[in-house]
């Protein structure tokens, strides 16, 4: 615009404000709505990729079992079909197992990370893998056990106790257990217990024979025993996260203003602690410790759905096992005849896609 | 609190020159006065404590050069070696750590988020497993396989900038997508190797040589230096970038130099004893904790990080029937003092 036009210009100006003020409206208001609907077409688009990776992960395998099959395998079970067996039997139990554990792993993952305001905390931070590893090396070493099935009540027993430990360390002394304590506590402790398991891996080589392959984490040679088990505790973690997801939503604003806004921080704590060790410990306890998940997904979420915790859990509740089962299925056909184990197979493809996630994040965002 | 402050400044030692000022907390340097002692005494224990017990007369008859032949081998050749470059190593370590947790703004963060140690052990691994190297060997492909996934961690969180919050994420990812190479070879691969394996991947200081001194010494010379030099604008870089800027700190520039300092240390301390784990973790902390300082606290991280190595190390050595590597007995020797002064930290928010 120039001076000599300045008389003619000012009515346009006028308008020209009215315009803009008009797209600063719609622009200021129309990302909260588009996002609203963006996760919850997201939310269905992910429940719907679950659909289609469920129905692969019984169909490939060693031998491809057809998708008409797979149908009939399930609801009209013929037992002497060799394939309706490998269905029933095989693949369907490690699906299910995959889900479970998938979704446990994810949510704790998403709740250590909101109770300690640290992008850094895993599930592990709190004790359990170090917990569960310790209880299984010793049931492997002093009680003689090497069938993996029969340590399963070990490692939710050495997760449970551990993680008590971590948070009674982590508030003792003065004051509460602030994120930082018990960030630390956890880690401080859980690098003790691995100095002990590594120190008895290093002089006994048959605890380490067995351990070696315990670590990797499977999805196999679980059944549906362990599963009925440990489902009840896997359903009250489940809820009590839920209950506890808005209230860490306060608490993301820091101690004060959460307590500002009414939060119960000490009940909060408790019962998002019980919470990871009620989902992590059953998860660990079925499936061994497969590290990634708890870490990684709700990065991977947040990138999708934004900060709020109870979108957040739903979210990680479908990627956790979406990325749980497509890693088990490329890990049983990559390496024929053999199998390559799920704990690996997820750092494997999660690592790369995960950096490609972190590299399209706008950081300000976070 | 506020008092607190007002009386902790007043009570600094500052001298200034014209282009230069150097200010000193008493606090600081009474803690590091007291780890220094501590080291020292650790280090004349080391010295005299093993198979073959010496006195304190002896040690200093054999260091004037004064010694029975006995003693002068089992000092210079034996334990002397092992204490200096346990010092390096440890000292290292403790100094990469306390960078890294001040870069990231993260007590939690560690050498191991640029996935560091991930590829140190994958490098060492596949020389173990898969050439069946032993020694040199595998201190080579440990450095070349940390340097080249800290190579490619830099490079794929590089966006117009270093940003050190995507840095972690994208060290995270990568260095869980190589650790899976280790898992993977170790459950591959027989049980001798496979030990073989488990054992360096503790970190030991077992059987060092006087040219293990002479390399992890002459590295952390070189770089110790630089890092204090850099300290005062990585702890304006803990304010936010924004006021760090307005600071007059190069953030990119400052960020990168102390990562890649960092990075070096690290590589320095592996080659000379294995990825022990736990050192660079707890020294920031624990150094943090004890000099009060509200920065990082690098040359008080060196002193813990030391401390910590050394002591696990004579534990390893007389505590047990069996020797132990000194990676397993670290997590033993800090992580209760750490615990320790979680619970009587005695400023609130002290970290």
């Amino acid at each position: 615009m120039t001076l000599t036009t300045s008389n003619s210009a000012n009515s346009d100006l006028r308008g020209d404000v009215a315009a803009i003020r008009l797209a600063e409206r719609n622009r200021l208001m129309s990302p909260v709505g588009h996002r609203r609907m963006l996760r919850v077409v997201g939310f269905f688009g992910l429940l719907g990729l679950l659909c289609v990776t469920i129905i692969a992960s019984l169909s490939i395998g060693a031998r491809t079992i057809a998708f008409g099959v797979v149908m009939e395998a399930l609801w009209q079970f013929d037992g002497d079909l060799v394939e309706h067996l490998v269905v029933q039997d095989l693949r369907l139990p490690r699906t299910i197992i995959g889900i479970v554990v998938g979704a446990s792993l994810a949510v704790s993952g998403v709740l250590m990370q909101a109770i300690t305001r640290n992008p850094l905390a895993d599930p592990g931070l709190l004790g359990v893998n170090a917990g569960a590893s310790f209880a299984v090396i010793l049931a492997i070493w002093l009680l003689g056990i090497s069938s993996i099935v029969d340590l399963v009540w070990f490692s939710f027993f050495g997760a449970g106790s551990v993680s008590i430990l971590v948070y009674m360390l982590g508030s003792m002394g003065r004051g509460a257990a602030t994120p930082v304590r018990l960030a630390l506590a956890g880690a401080a402790l859980s690098a003790l217990l691995y100095a002990l398991i590594n120190s008895i891996l290093l002089t006994n080589q048959k605890v380490l024979d067995v351990f070696r392959f315990w670590n990797v984490g499977s999805l196999l040679g679980g059944d549906y025993n362990i599963l009925l088990q440990l489902s009840p505790f896997i359903i009250i973690g489940m809820l009590v996260s839920l209950i506890a997801a808005s209230s860490l939503n306060a608490m993301a604003l820091g101690d004060d203003a959460a307590k500002a806004l009414g939060t119960k921080l000490m009940l909060t704590r408790i019962l998002t602690l019980l919470g990871v060790t009620l989902l992590c410990g059953a998860s660990v306890a079925i499936a061994g410790p497969i590290g990634f998940i708890g870490l990684v997904i709700p990065h991977a979420a947040r990138f999708w759905c934004g900060p709020d915790q109870r979108w957040l859990i739903f979210y990680a509740l479908l990627l956790g096992p979406i990325v749980l089962i497509i890693s088990d299925i490329v890990g049983r056909v990559i390496l024929p005849p053999g199998e390559v184990q799920v704990g690996i197979m997820t750092a494997l493809i999660g690592g790369p896609l995960f950096v490609w996630i972190v590299r399209k994040m706008r950081m300000a965002q976070l | 609190m506020s008092d607190l402050a007002k009386a902790r400044v007043s009570s600094a030692y500052i001298w200034r020159s014209k282009q230069f000022s150097v200010r000193l907390d008493p606090r600081t340097i009474w803690a590091s006065l007291a780890l220094l002692v501590a080291v020292l005494i650790v280090a004349i224990w080391s010295i005299s404590a093993g198979d073959f017990p010496m006195s304190i007369a002896d040690i200093f008859a054999s260091l004037v050069g004064e010694g029975q032949k006995p003693h002068d081998f089992i000092i210079f050749k034996l334990r002397l070696p092992r204490l200096l470059t346990g010092l390096a190593v440890g000292a290292a370590f403790g100094m990469a750590g306390a960078i890294f947790q001040s870069l990231a703004r993260n007590p939690l963060a560690s050498p191991d988020i640029i996935g560091f140690n991930s590829g140190a052990a994958l490098g060492a691994v596949i020389m173990i497993i898969s050439f069946g190297a032993t020694g040199f060997l595998v201190a080579v492909g440990a450095v070349a396989g940390g340097l080249l996934t800290a190579v490619l961690v830099f490079t794929l969180s590089w966006k117009g900038g270093l940003n050190p919050y995507r840095l972690v994420l994208v060290g995270i990812g990568i260095g869980f997508t190589v650790y899976a190479g280790v898992s993977f070879l170790m459950t591959r691969t027989d049980i001798f190797f496979a030990a073989a394996a488990q054992h360096w991947l503790t970190g030991t200081l077992n059987a060092r040589i006087w040219r293990d001194v002479y390399v992890t010494w002459l590295g952390f010379g070189l770089l110790a230096p630089l890092a204090l030099g850099l300290q005062m604008s990585l702890n304006r870089l803990e304010m936010g970038d924004d006021m760090a800027l307005a600071l007059g700190i190069r953030i990119n520039i400052v960020r990168s130099l102390m990562a890649l300092i960092g990075v070096l240390m690290v590589s320095i301390a592996v080659a000379g004893a294995g990825p022990i784990g736990f050192v660079s973790l707890v020294a920031g902390p624990i150094a943090r904790r004890l000099t009060l300082s509200s920065g990082a606290c690098l040359g008080g991280a060196a002193l813990v990080g030391a401390l910590v190595l050394i002591s696990a190390d004579l534990m390893g050595r007389v505590g047990f029937a069996a020797q132990l590597p000194a990676g397993v007995f670290t997590a033993v020797i800090g992580a209760p003092f750490l615990l320790w002064l979680l619970a009587t930290q005695i400023r609130k928010g002290a970290m």
